[in-house]
């Protein structure tokens, strides 16, 4: 009995999870009429005249695939980056290497708001504003990156190297075919820290972006709030494009991302 | 011999090495020099020293900003760390679609901040909103969440809690899953009830993860804006505002890129001492198997 209370209460709450979701679509296909007293659970006269106007308003499309590449984009430097970087601090012997990877985890302690001002001078000065290679510098490496990818190059026993080493391979047939795939699951990891990053990202692309076509879908969407002040099924519209994508994604490869999450609790 | 063994260190690192030196590095040392003028991003830098740290400190407006941001950490950790444990412990045991129920309570966690922020907007919509359509429904008046000055950081924390819900749980489940079971047959071999297991044996060893949750809310917490921005845009008239959104108006709205950097660095100092106690405090309640 205390059981199935249990069960119902976290169904419930699975339901309150969903349920915003679901408002969204309705509201987004929701006459512009029906709105004054709120969305009805059952939409009598469903249109799709919200996302017309969406489409109308700004080149959504375009914003959408500027997120996904800004976010695949970002996700393959900072795993090409971190993960050598991870091999060279794990398995080379260097002076200061101490303190150049002090150096790298100071970066991680910075918190983005201390570098927006100056970076956004930086962009402004190398006439860098509204483009995608300012969307994207600041995520092609990252210090969080290196440090999990590190971790994980040092757990690849040294005698796999050193058997490969007498065998006649260098560090780069070692990186690649020995500790890359050894290390596939911290990969997974910040993979997916990169890409949920990039596609979040709302405070740089803010700053540093003005005209529509170099807009990523968080900016692109708070535009949208500004512009249709009372016409939520336009701003609810632009939710549903945003929402869809990054839904599919999570659907195919949800196991991947709840593992690769867990995987940084327990370190 | 030795040039090619250096050859190898800068193939490996210059990747990571010049983005982070020139995106990270080189704007962090701007940005503390920033911080000692004034500067309105036009005219010429004007050498102040430490005028705007000692402004700032002083500044009544500082101080709310700063203690809108603490309201919002406190409300929003006790939230999402109570939810995120009641889940996990019994999303843990073998139940019926249990893999279904994780992924949804995970689904919020992959939305952005600004999308979760919007929809949040119209559910919390004074006139018509849902949440005071139900609450209407019951007969109870529902207050002008973003609209009111009281109502506008509980909306925001509120819309946060569901939002990362899933991430804790997700952390939390992690944890439960690698304390050994064996620990659990001796308390019951011991005749420990349910009551006595989860404060004796699972909040224990439960502990590093909730420390790791601890503090990754504080750091993300102290810097929580995206869905101010959004949602409230840091009103009704500033009750809502919050450290990172004063920032952002300081700069590009007011002009004073000189105060901003150093307010930005006066919460980083903030950060960080909170975190190095957390750290130094934790030999006192985490325990590590």
């Amino acid at each position: 009995m205390r059981r199935f209370c249990l069960y119902a209460a976290v169904v419930a709450g699975a339901a309150v999870m969903l349920f915003p979701f679901l408002w969204t679509v309705i509201t987004s296909i929701t006459p512009d009429g029906s709105l004054a007293d709120g969305p009805k659970l059952i939409v009598h006269n469903p249109t799709v005249d919200a996302y017309r106007t969406l489409l109308d308003a700004m080149p959504i499309w375009r914003i959408l695939v500027n997120s996904l590449l800004i976010a695949i984009a970002s996700t393959g430097f900072q795993l090409i980056t971190g993960s050598m970087a991870a091999y060279g601090f794990a398995r080379l012997h260097f002076p200061l290497k101490n303190v150049i990877f002090g150096c790298y985890l100071a970066t991680l302690m910075v918190p983005l708001q201390v570098l927006v001002v100056p970076l956004f001078i930086e962009m402004k000065t190398l006439n860098l504003q509204d483009t995608y290679f300012a969307l994207l510098a600041p995520t092609i490496a990252s210090a969080f990156g290196v440090f999990l990818l590190r971790q994980a190059v040092s757990a690849v026993p040294a005698e796999l190297d050193e058997a490969a080493t007498i065998d006649g391979a260098g560090h780069l047939r070692i990186f690649t075919t020995i500790v890359l795939p050894l290390i596939r699951p911290a990969l997974a990891t910040v993979a997916v820290f990169a890409f949920m990053g990039s596609w979040n990202s709302f405070l740089w692309p803010l700053v540093v972006i003005r005209s529509p076509e170099f807009m990523t879908l968080p900016l692109g969407l708070s535009t949208l709030q500004g512009q249709f002040t009372t016409q939520w099924n336009v701003v609810m519209a632009g939710s549903v494009v945003s929402i869809v994508p990054i839904a599919v994604i999570y659907l195919l490869a949800q196991r991947h991302i709840i593992a690769g999450v867990a995987h940084t609790g327990i370190k | 011999m030795r040039a090619k063994k250096l050859g190898w260190v800068l193939f490996f690192l210059l990747p990571s090495a010049i983005p982070l030196v020139a995106f990270t590095l080189v704007p962090m040392v701007s940005s503390l020099w920033v911080s000692l003028h004034k500067w309105n991003l036009i005219s010429p830098m004007q050498w102040v020293g430490l005028d705007n740290y000692t402004n700032l400190l002083t500044d009544p407006t500082t101080r709310q900003v700063f203690l809108h941001t603490l309201v919002y950490v406190v409300g929003y950790l006790p939230l999402v760390y109570a939810g995120g444990l009641a889940l996990a412990l019994v999303l843990n045991q073998r139940l019926k679609g249990r893999a279904f129920l994780r992924a949804t309570y995970f689904l919020p966690v992959v939305t952005s901040w600004v999308v979760v922020a919007l929809v949040w907007k119209w559910l919390l919509n004074p006139a018509n909103g849902l949440v005071n359509q139900i609450l209407g429904f019951f007969g109870v008046p529902g207050p002008g969440w973003w609209t009111d000055p009281h109502w506008a950081l509980p909306a925001v924390i509120l819309s946060s809690a569901w939002k990362d819900l899933g991430f804790v749980m997700v952390i939390l489940l992690a944890g439960l899953q690698s304390i050994p079971s064996d620990v659990y047959e001796a308390a019951l071999v011991d005749g420990a009830n349910a009551w006595q297991r989860f404060w004796r044996i699972t909040l224990p060893l439960l502990s590093p993860s909730t420390f790791f949750v601890v503090v990754i809310s504080l750091i993300n917490g102290f810097q929580v804006f995206d869905q101010v921005y959004v949602m409230t845009g840091g009103g009704p008239s500033g009750s809502s505002q919050v450290v990172v959104g004063h920032i952002y108006d300081l700069t590009f709205r007011y002009g004073r890129a000189g105060e901003a950097s150093a307010l930005s660095w006066i919460l980083f100092a903030v950060i960080l001492l909170i975190t190095v106690l957390q750290v130094r405090g934790q030999r006192k309640w985490v325990h590590y198997a």
